[in-house]
């Protein structure tokens, strides 16, 4: 008993210092950042995505070819987990020296410090404006690409039922399309005409249904200090927006909760019209061929508006070659990658000078619309470290308002939670 | 004759309701045997449906999946069948390494388990341990912290930890278990359910085998391993399954410590599938594949894991 008891403190010291030793062997070998002996690391949201992934990968081996100096290495996670990824890694220390993000975030990821003003050799004056992450006056992050809004339907279909498809020049009106969803609605042919996508509940509703607050003349918060929601969430504008939101849902023209897959269920005609992104257009036309009608955003007042702002590109602070960091990044931002990353992706390229080389996209190409929609209606999600929290209110406030909450105080508690959280935040200034 | 005739002609009144009333009563445990039958094939079905839809759906193309969705077809392979969303699933996703990688790490996980909370569970059973009540008690009660609560301190702390790594300079130690197998094992190992579970599940074995044990020159490491462990099969294959589930089902925490894709386990996959425009039929044929070996598991230890349940749930 008397040995057992000796063995166990003897057992105890040496597993002690045994720790404690290789503990202190450790805080002298820091967990060292990204960058070091001329190897940077570049995290993307592409898990899965195989065509942007093998586009962003040849830019890579472009650039590994290009010099000997810096080893660029992919790394791949899925888009549905990225963000939470990223938050870990810089809780941990472990963040790469290139991260891509989506463009709406910027704000909170400069403000959070986990960006570096970017350094680039190339001129991005260029860029589609919605293809940068600029925050207090400094450009933090820039895309390859950017994404639009859009109406999809059939031509038939608007032919049959004395529907004019609406265009650039002359987008539907409210009562424009208050009447075309009445008239689908009549036929009896679909339960619900419209799909606005009420069934994702990601980024989707502040990227949707945010540029229809503001064709209304509403926003999510004031634009000049960022610091309040108050009268442009809750005013008379929101709320008249609120209540049509809502009475497409008592009207029956949308479903509250929507199918799993819009662009899927528009195919299999179970709703007459998607609103829905660019990204649906590929499919919707390889599935409806020239009967497909690509239409911009409903005008609600304020003329028309879709989200702007998709995947962007930035440096981290904790790199140890942001030279190098600048540097690739100014070597994949070439007419040539961001062509190559478009076509891939289906997606409006961030130049001229790349859009002349995808096809499609070139002055009068059949997806030049879109380039169109988002150079004439794109309004940026608001730049603020608050987004993500403004984005989180937005969202639940939108589904209680669709699913027959009272309007004016779903916006107030909305503008209520916001305000709070700028406050608790000292404003979201610098830190 | 007349005497029988009698007998029976005094009987018959008394046995007819007898007979009248075991009739009904046989008729009203048939009718409660079929009403049994017929809710166990109800949820049975309703079960079985999603996995049916599942694997059903895996073998369709996208569109087909969602125009069969409103009608009975949804859950019957016709149409346009074909394996093409399984040979998708292996271009978009390393599924084979995910899946060995969880395999890998399920299994340790379980065999590490199984030894050291039936170790934790048999010092408090069976050992003198002062406060032991207190002490399991306080194991249990660690059992209402949410995993999410603990994730990001936990985070902090394996980054904390030393790590050995054997590079072309020998023997380095560095900082952070961050991107590593162990990161996906160790944490999981101790188990405050399975240490009850044995805990319980020891106390029904008769202390009296351990004092033959000891008399017998035994020592406590001899009786755990050839007097208690061999007569546990039940709570060790709950354990094993308990333990198993959540390790497949891990999907949270590899999210945010595991950076490289090769070390990624096979919830992680899952999300690879939902870009912008998912491929449900992809999604579908991923899931399927995940889902064989945790139903090839159950059906292993299926008794022995109803059983298990059972006695500890009395004893509970």
């Amino acid at each position: 008993m008397r040995h057992a008891k000796k063995r166990l403190i003897v057992a105890s010291v040496l597993a002690t210092s045994l720790v404690a030793a290789l503990t202190g062997c450790a805080s002298g070998t820091a967990g060292g950042s990204d960058g070091k002996n001329g190897e940077l690391t570049v995290w993307t949201h592409n898990g899965g995505n195989v065509e942007e992934l093998a586009a962003v990968q040849a830019i890579v081996d472009g650039y590994n070819k290009s010099q000997d100096k810096t080893t660029v290495k992919l790394q791949a996670f899925p888009q549905a987990s990225y963000n939470d990824s990223v938050i870990a890694a810089a809780a941990s220390g472990k963040l790469p020296c290139i991260v891509d993000i989506d463009g709406p975030n910027v704000p909170n990821w400069a403000w959070a410090k986990y960006l570096t003003p970017l350094d680039l050799s190339v001129d991005l004056d260029e860029n589609l404006p919605s293809t940068l992450g600029i925050w207090n006056d400094e450009t933090y992050s820039v895309g390859y690409y950017d994404v639009a809004l859009a109406m999809f339907a059939r031509k038939s279909v608007l032919a049959e039922n004395g529907i004019r498809q609406a265009t650039i020049d002359q987008p539907w009106t409210q009562a424009e399309f208050g009447d075309a969803l009445e008239k689908l609605k009549a036929t009896g042919t679909w339960t619900n005409p419209l799909d606005i996508g009420t069934g994702d509940v990601g980024e989707w509703y502040p990227y949707a249904f945010s540029p229809l607050l503001q064709s209304f003349g509403g926003d999510l918060i004031e634009r000049d200090e960022y610091q309040s929601a108050e009268g442009v969430l809750n005013g008379p504008e929101a709320l008249e927006w609120a209540e049509w939101m809502q009475s497409l849902a008592t009207d029956g023209y949308i479903a509250t909760k929507s199918g799993a897959d819009s662009a899927l269920d528009f195919q299999n005609n179970v709703t007459a019209i998607q609103y829905g992104g660019s990204w649906a257009a590929a499919n919707n036309a390889a599935a409806l061929g020239d009967d497909l009608a690509v239409m911009p955003s409903v005008d609600l007042g304020e003329g028309t508006k879709i989200g702007g702002g998709s995947w962007q590109w930035g440096v981290t602070t904790g790199c140890a070659d942001t030279e190098a960091a600048m540097d690739y990044l100014s070597y994949s931002l070439s007419p040539e990658n961001i062509a190559a990353v478009a076509v891939a992706t289906a997606t409006i390229p961030a130049t001229d000078a790349a859009a002349a080389l995808v096809p499609g996209f070139e002055e009068g190409g059949n997806l030049a619309v879109f380039r169109e929609f988002s150079a004439q209606s794109a309004v940026l999600r608001p730049e603020t470290p608050a987004y993500p929290f403004i984005a989180t209110e937005f969202t639940k406030a939108t589904q209680d308002i669709i699913n027959g909450g009272d309007p004016q105080k779903t916006l107030d508690a909305a503008v209520t939670a916001i305000d709070a959280n700028i406050k608790s935040n000292g404003g979201y200034t610098q830190k | 004759m007349a005497i029988t005739e009698v007998a029976s002609a005094k009987t018959a009144p008394t046995s007819a309701p007898h007979v009248v009333l075991g009739q009904k009563t046989a008729k009203k445990k048939r009718a409660l045997g079929i009403g049994g039958y017929l809710l166990r094939i109800g949820l049975a079905v309703l079960f079985l449906f999603p996995i049916l839809f599942m694997f059903v759906s895996s073998l369709k193309p996208d569109q087909q999946i969602f125009g069969d969705l409103s009608s009975i077809a949804a859950f019957l392979p016709i149409g346009n069948i074909s394996m093409d969303n399984y040979s998708a699933v292996f271009d978009r996703v390393p599924a084979a390494r995910f899946l060995v990688n969880s395999i890998g790490i399920s299994t340790i996980t379980v065999v590490a388990g199984i030894l050291v909370n039936s170790l934790a569970a048999f010092a408090l059973s069976r050992m003198r341990v002062r406060g032991k009540t207190v002490i399991l008690t306080l194991i249990i009660a660690t059992l209402i912290v949410p995993f999410e609560t603990l994730a990001l301190p936990l985070v902090w702390w394996v980054n904390q930890l030393p790590s050995f790594e054997l590079t072309e300079l020998g023997f380095m130690f560095s900082k952070g278990w961050i991107d590593t197998y162990q990161v996906q094992i160790i944490p999981f190992v101790a188990n405050a359910f399975s240490i009850y579970l044995f805990h319980q599940y020891f106390e029904s074995i008769p202390k009296e085998l351990d004092e033959a044990a000891r008399m017998d020159g035994a020592g406590w490491f001899r009786i755990y391993r050839q007097v208690v462990m061999p007569l546990s099969g039940p709570a060790i294959a709950t354990v094993a399954i308990l333990t198993f589930l959540p390790a497949w089902n891990s999907y949270l925490w590899p999210l945010m410590v595991v950076q490289t894709e090769e070390l990624r386990p096979v919830m992680v996959g899952v999300q690879y599938f939902f870009q912008l425009n998912v491929s449900w039929g992809e999604v579908m044929a991923y899931s399927t594949l995940i889902t064989l070996p945790v139903v090839a598991l159950f059906i292993a230890f299926q008794r022995s894991f109803v059983n298990s349940i059972a006695s500890s749930g009395v004893k509970g």
